[in-house]
């Protein structure tokens, strides 16, 4: 996919919210939709089993509406965090322009974490992107559980963050750290535009 | 010429479509020569050009005292310049304007297709501004837009500050129409000049004319002026001050909710727009610099107007590439030819291979000049009375070039050895340090200025041969019955002569003598010393036929020497050729060459020659072992066969 055509006059980012199960990537998208104006936002299609949990993939499109002359479209993706999805994932995973790592902040979660990430590295060599290039931002969610439960951001950028990405604590259910996590991963995406151009 | 006393700093009104050329006047003014210089100023008419160009003459005096400003326009500039080269005063045209502490010049873009009169400004602002003195233009164009301008003198007038004037916004034209009412006494109601300043107006004359009508109808009316009435009475469309100035702020947009989903949206905004422009932007920065420096950007203006940065980048790269080699090509040019340096190939990118090829014409036409042959030498040269007030007339001019006898014109029939001198001549002063020897005859003068002239290159021809420290010319009378290339050698003898440099001449005649010569040329010869060489007497002919013998076979027969000379010669070719056929019958026969085979040859049946080696023939140019290369038309009495010889009319 290309992120800009200059012939259609039209941007489009495919962003991809990454994790293991139950971290909370989902509730990133809901947020966003409820904070989405209705004549923006499409309908946001969410594949789920009967117990709520995502099996496919989230997929909320936002219309920005022009900008200097272009059309500018976000599509925001969530992948299926459990483990024995990793075919969807890969799927989902292709062409995206960046990534949402969505980490559980809570200490037993650790090891889902390190092993969503090594995913995410793993699935990305599959498709032959560079992770050193690819833009990626962490979000360590549900930061707002009780302190002995969870790890600090400080802890979490030591035990997964070794590229040092830019990482957001937050608290999704709430809304806290969405639109930053957000906003700093589209920030760093639209950045690669001119990149794109000259390529 | 007298500033208008009316045009000053204090009585010019300062708004946002002005403010930049008027503070950039006032920095000029208060220090001249050091802050932008030249200024350039340029708008349409009518905004206040000429009035900030004399506020800057009445500043700086006022701030200085004593400073020799001098204000004009050009045409006045271009009266002044004609009527000194009319009478004979350019210098003091020059030493006028060179004395200046400000030189403030309006409406220069009158210089367009005035190529003389800027060379002339080129000239001046250069002397001026290496001075530390200050220059001040105006034009209605950017310097880059008034037609066929010297790109030198383009490149000039934006090496210093260009600034334009635009026209007066609303703040402006009401503080204009408010302090000329208050200058000429008027009283208006609230609200009359700022629905007077309302409408937009080309420049400040037309705004000046709506407060005359103003003025002259409250004069005239009972009643003070309403601002109602302001339109109709002005034949304006009713329109609000405020709206038509366009400076009433857009209604204040309800105070937005910054939510969230806002200020995501206005990050991507920013980025967006500065991102996905960026290949424009480098284009227009682009532009904006190569324009500045007066280089021809149509060929960026052309990326502009595509859709997609496609391979954007890479034709920027080569225009700017083009623009570097462009650089290369004019300062290599203005070293050969500087008249070409103001070419306007060398600040169009697109032009560069015309660039190139103007360059590689000037390239050739400093070719090495025609030296003089190395084997005619002064030693070389049998002396005798006949020749003997030539060859010291010739040593003379050898010794101190420019300065003894200049011309010297040698005079005398063909084969007496005039060319001999010539290159004699040529080859002392090329052994002189800095020496730049043009020997030439003068057919190949005359046909070298035709290929000059059929290749357009005549510029950088004339540029080589003026570079000649001595210009040696044979058989000069060739040029007789071609008026150009006479008209060329005149000029190019003036300028030589002026710069002191050795012109010698070889004629078969008194110059005053030839046919068809053009006759300043003529006066210019016999202003020279004339020196002639007369056929070889005896005595010569003698000495010739020894020499030649002695470096031919090793010894000279006297009995030989003595009937050779003998034989009655009217040149010393002649006598050349005498020995010549000697020799080539003395080895025909295998025997040493003696009087008595001369007398055989020249006066009993001819000897059997034998055929010369075939290494030796040539078409027409034969290679003596000892004796000198030789021109087609002179050698021909070295071909040892009659039947082959070829006969040409020498003269």
């Amino acid at each position: 996919m290309s992120l800009v055509n200059f012939t259609t006059r039209e941007i489009t980012c495919k962003l991809v919210y990454y994790g293991p199960g139950r971290s909370g990537k989902t509730t990133n998208l809901q947020y966003i939709y409820q904070r989405v104006p209705e004549d923006r936002r499409g309908r946001m299609v969410s594949l789920a089993t009967q117990t709520d949990r995502t099996l496919f993939f989230d997929f909320l499109p936002i219309e920005l509406g022009a900008i200097s002359g272009f059309k500018t479209r976000f599509q925001l993706y969530t992948v299926p965090g459990q483990v024995y999805y990793n075919a969807t994932r890969k799927l989902v995973l292709q062409g995206a322009d960046g990534v949402v790592f969505v980490a559980d902040s809570q200490a037993r979660q650790l090891d889902e974490n390190i092993e969503s990430m090594q995913n995410l590295h793993a699935n990305l060599l599959e498709h032959g992107i560079d992770v050193r290039t690819l833009p990626v931002v962490l979000q360590y969610n549900k930061q707002d559980l009780p302190a002995d439960l969870v790890l600090t951001p400080v802890e979490l950028d030591e035990a997964i963050n070794f590229r040092t990405w830019p990482s957001f604590a937050a608290d999704a259910l709430k809304g806290k750290g969405v639109f930053e996590t957000l906003r700093a991963l589209s920030e760093r995406v639209l950045r690669r535009l001119s990149e794109a151009e000259s390529a | 010429m007298e500033l208008n006393r009316l045009y000053r700093f204090d009585t010019f009104v300062v708004g946002a479509s002005n403010q930049m050329a008027a503070e950039a006047a006032r920095t000029v003014a208060e220090s001249p020569g050091t802050a932008y210089n030249p200024l350039f100023l340029f708008s349409p008419t009518g905004l206040g050009k000429t009035h900030l160009l004399t506020a800057i003459g009445h500043h700086a005096r006022q701030v200085a005292g004593s400073i020799a400003v001098e204000y004009l326009t050009l045409e006045e500039f271009v009266e002044a310049f004609h009527a000194a080269v009319a009478a004979g005063q350019s210098d003091a045209f020059r030493k006028r304007f060179s004395g200046l502490d400000v030189l403030l010049i309006d409406d220069v873009q009158f210089l367009t297709h005035r190529r003389e009169m800027q060379a002339e400004l080129l000239r001046l602002m250069g002397e001026l501004q290496g001075a530390g003195k200050q220059v001040v233009l105006t034009s209605d164009e950017p310097p880059a837009a008034i037609e066929n301008l010297d790109e030198r003198l383009i490149s000039g007038f934006a090496g210093g500050l260009v600034v334009d004037i635009l026209r007066p916004e609303f703040a402006t034209r009401l503080a204009i129409l408010e302090r000329r009412a208050r200058d000429r006494g008027a009283q208006f109601s609230a609200g009359v000049l700022e629905a007077a300043a309302g409408p937009d107006v080309a420049n400040v004359r037309e705004l000046l004319g709506l407060l005359n009508r103003l003025v002259a109808f409250q004069a005239v009316s009972d009643e003070p002026l309403k601002a109602e009435s302001v339109a109709a009475l002005l034949g304006l469309a009713a329109a609000s001050p405020a709206g038509a100035a366009g400076s009433a702020p857009a209604a204040a947009a309800p105070a937005a909710a910054v939510d969230e989903f806002s200020g995501f949206l206005s990050d991507v905004t920013s980025v967006v727009t500065q991102q996905v422009e960026a290949w424009r932007r480098r284009i227009g920065e682009a532009i904006l610099r190569w324009e500045g420096e007066g280089y021809r950007t149509a060929r960026l203006d052309e990326l502009l107007k595509r859709d997609t940065p496609a391979g954007a980048e890479a034709a920027v790269r080569k225009f700017e590439a083009d623009v570097e080699r462009l650089r290369a090509l004019e300062t290599e040019i203005a070293a050969l030819d500087s008249g070409a340096a103001g070419d306007a190939v060398f600040r169009n990118p697109d032009r560069v291979a015309d660039a190139e090829a103007l360059v590689q014409r000037a390239r050739e036409g400093l070719a090495p000049l025609p030296g003089p042959s190395l084997l005619w030498t002064f030693e070389e040269y049998v002396s005798g009375e006949v020749n003997k007030v030539a060859l010291r007339a010739a040593r003379a001019v050898a010794e101190s070039p420019g300065t003894r006898y200049n011309p010297l014109v040698l005079v005398g029939p063909a084969g007496v050895g005039k060319t001999h001198l010539l290159h004699a001549i040529g080859n002392a002063l090329a052994g002189r340090a800095g020496a730049a020897v043009a020997c030439m005859s003068a057919r190949d003068f005359a046909d070298e200025l035709a290929q000059a002239v059929d290749g357009r290159r005549i510029e950088s021809w004339r540029t080589r041969m003026r570079r000649a420290t001595a210009l040696l010319l044979d058989d000069v009378h060739l040029v007789r019955g071609l008026p150009e290339a006479q008209e060329e050698l005149f000029h190019l003898v003036n300028h030589l002569e002026a710069a002191q440099r050795q012109l010698v001449f070889t004629v078969t005649t008194l110059p005053s003598e030839v046919g068809g010569f053009d006759e300043r040329l003529s006066a210019r010869l016999d202003e020279g010393l004339l020196a002639t060489v007369a056929p070889p007497d005896r005595e010569l002919r003698l000495a010739i036929v020894r020499r030649q013998l002695e470096a031919r076979v090793g010894n000279a027969d006297p009995d030989l020497v003595e009937y050779l000379a003998a034989r009655p010669a009217e040149s010393t070719r002649v006598v050349i050729a005498f020995v010549q056929r000697v020799l080539s019958a003395a080895e025909g026969q295998g025997a040493p060459p003696s009087a008595s085979l001369a007398r055989e040859i020249f006066e009993g049946a001819a000897p059997r020659l034998r055929r010369p080696t075939p290494g030796l023939r040539t078409s027409g140019l034969i290679v003596s072992p000892t004796a000198a290369v030789r021109s087609r038309e002179k050698l021909v009495w070295f071909w040892p066969d009659s039947k082959d010889r070829i006969v040409e009319d020498l003269d």
